[in-house]
């Protein structure tokens, strides 16, 4: 198998310098990724979980330890890696996909679900075709293709995230909570693609509440509870 | 404590602004000490700080209109080569003709108030050699029209205009040479909220069609956070702490830098 990810002692914490303390997130956790894997994270809450995904996609800045990523273009540590190159594998190979939609004023929503498309070079008119294909998919009504989400329900918004997030197969995919509060066409429609996603190459590390729909793709678990058995004598544990 | 980031080897492009070591003081008082910065093409930089900090200094440094004691300035562009601070004075007036566009918070910094909203754009032109009026005119329009300036009020002087439109000409006069940077130096503070929004709404469209590299002054962390993909926190002249926005945001490393992320309502 091919190697995505090898995470070596990562630990993080948070300085809270007006309180003159320091809340640790969670310590020393090393694990590895290959191509294909699904990944879950569990933990009761505040185990560090989310915090995990966002030191990985460096929204939070570690402590020490390394996050080697295998990139396109060669190993690269994400912990340290700098902020352009961050900037450049965000909009490559590496995902990340919440709950929250950032929409923005005048983007329509198949203009936002095409944009990752765009980028990558395909044609505007190709983009938005796939673009209204996943909006389809993920069920929005074709009437509120062409309209601006800030104006969406929160569903709705949540949906034009989800395939914006996932229109374009990424090397890694970080979940954090993406079902919470879907309706089930949606619910479908993220496993489905997430099956697609995961058979296609596609690593992914994920936190779900309710992690029953992607039951079948989880192939390891890691709980981040502390003093939870270590992750290496869990692997063949199921959720 | 935070761990030194290494230097960029996935993107190869080198930056498009580049600023070494740049100190400044007026008297006794230390404007800039020492503060180094770049901005990759494309690439949205927001600096932050509270009023004093050096940020607007930084700016108008970038736009030469000042000279620093030490330090370098240079702009990675096929016919710009050196030490920008060390143009003369033509010089430098081509140079941001050509290559910088800027907005500043007070429109009568960078408009002729009592001109018309066209004539203010055309004589960005006229610096640059454009001599003829009909292409003036037009170009003048396009750019003004970008900027999302209603049209019907090209012959309209600034002063009778209302603040975002004012901003609105002064965007105009910055990108009719299609600058390969801009500037811009607070300029939706005074604005009403939802003017405000709406002129930013302007500059992302703008970002996003023209791909245009900036660097965006302000004390308002909204802004920075609706506009930056990188954050440079100023405090007293100095760097404190720069990262990507997000970061920035959401883990603030340095003491002053949480407070200011705190201190958003």
């Amino acid at each position: 198998m091919t190697r995505v990810l090898d995470i070596q002692g990562l630990t993080k914490g948070f300085t809270m310098h007006h309180l003159g303390n320091r809340l640790a997130a969670f310590d020393n956790i090393s694990f590895s990724l290959e191509a294909g894997e699904f990944l879950l994270l569990k933990g009761t809450n505040g185990a560090g979980k989310s915090t995990l995904l966002r030191t990985i996609y460096r929204s939070y800045l570690p402590q020490s330890g390394k996050v080697l990523f295998q990139s396109d273009q060669g190993e690269i540590d994400l912990a340290r890696a700098a902020d352009i190159d961050i900037t450049h594998l965000r909009r490559t190979e590496i995902g990340f996909v919440t709950q929250f939609l950032t929409a923005r004023p005048r983007v329509s929503a198949e203009a936002l679900v095409a944009e990752p498309l765009r980028m990558a070079g395909q044609s505007a008119e190709d983009a938005l075709q796939e673009a209204r294909r996943w909006l389809a998919a993920f069920g929005v009504k074709p009437d509120l293709w062409r309209a601006y989400p800030t104006t969406f329900s929160g569903g709705e918004q949540q949906k034009v995230n989800l395939a914006r997030a996932l229109i374009l197969p990424q090397k890694l995919l970080l979940l954090d909570e993406p079902t919470a509060s879907l309706d089930a066409t949606a619910r479908a429609a993220l496993v489905a693609r997430l099956a697609e996603l995961k058979a296609s190459g596609t690593a992914m590390i994920g936190v779900f509440h309710h992690p029953d729909d992607v039951a079948h793709l989880i192939d390891r678990v890691i709980d981040l509870t502390p003093d939870a058995p270590k992750p290496e004598e869990r692997e063949d544990v199921a959720v | 404590m935070t761990l030194q980031l290494d230097a960029p080897r996935l993107v190869k492009t080198r930056p498009l602004v580049t600023v070494r070591n740049v100190s400044k003081c007026y008297g006794d008082v230390v404007a800039l000490n020492d503060v180094s910065a770049s901005v990759y093409p494309g690439e949205v930089l927001g600096i932050v700080g509270e009023s004093g900090s050096g940020k607007s200094t930084l700016l108008r440094m970038m736009n030469l209109e000042e000279t620093p004691d030490r330090g370098s300035y240079t702009l990675d562009l096929p016919d710009v080569q050196g030490n920008l601070f060390d143009l003369d004075r033509f010089a430098r007036r081509m140079l941001c003709a050509t290559k910088i566009g800027i907005v500043y918070q007070n429109p009568h910094l960078g408009l002729l108030m009592k001109h018309s909203s066209s004539g203010n754009v055309a004589e960005r032109l006229l610096v640059a050699g454009e001599r003829s009026f009909a292409t003036l005119r037009q170009k003048a329009k396009v750019a003004l029209e970008a900027s999302e300036f209603p049209l019907e009020r090209l012959d309209a002087p600034p002063i009778e205009l209302s603040g975002g439109m004012q901003q609105r000409v002064q965007l105009a006069k910055a990108i009719a040479l299609e600058p390969a940077l801009l500037l811009l130096d607070e300029p939706t503070t005074g604005l009403d909220v939802s003017v405000q929004a709406m002129v930013l709404d302007t500059l992302k469209h703008l970002q996003q069609e023209r791909a245009i590299t900036m660097v965006i002054v302000s004390h308002d962390l909204g802004v920075i956070r609706t506009m930056a993909d990188r954050v440079m926190v100023m405090r007293r002249g100095e760097v404190v702490e720069q990262g990507l926005a997000d970061q920035t945001f959401q883990d603030p490393q340095h003491a002053y830098t949480q407070q200011l992320v705190h201190a958003k309502l």
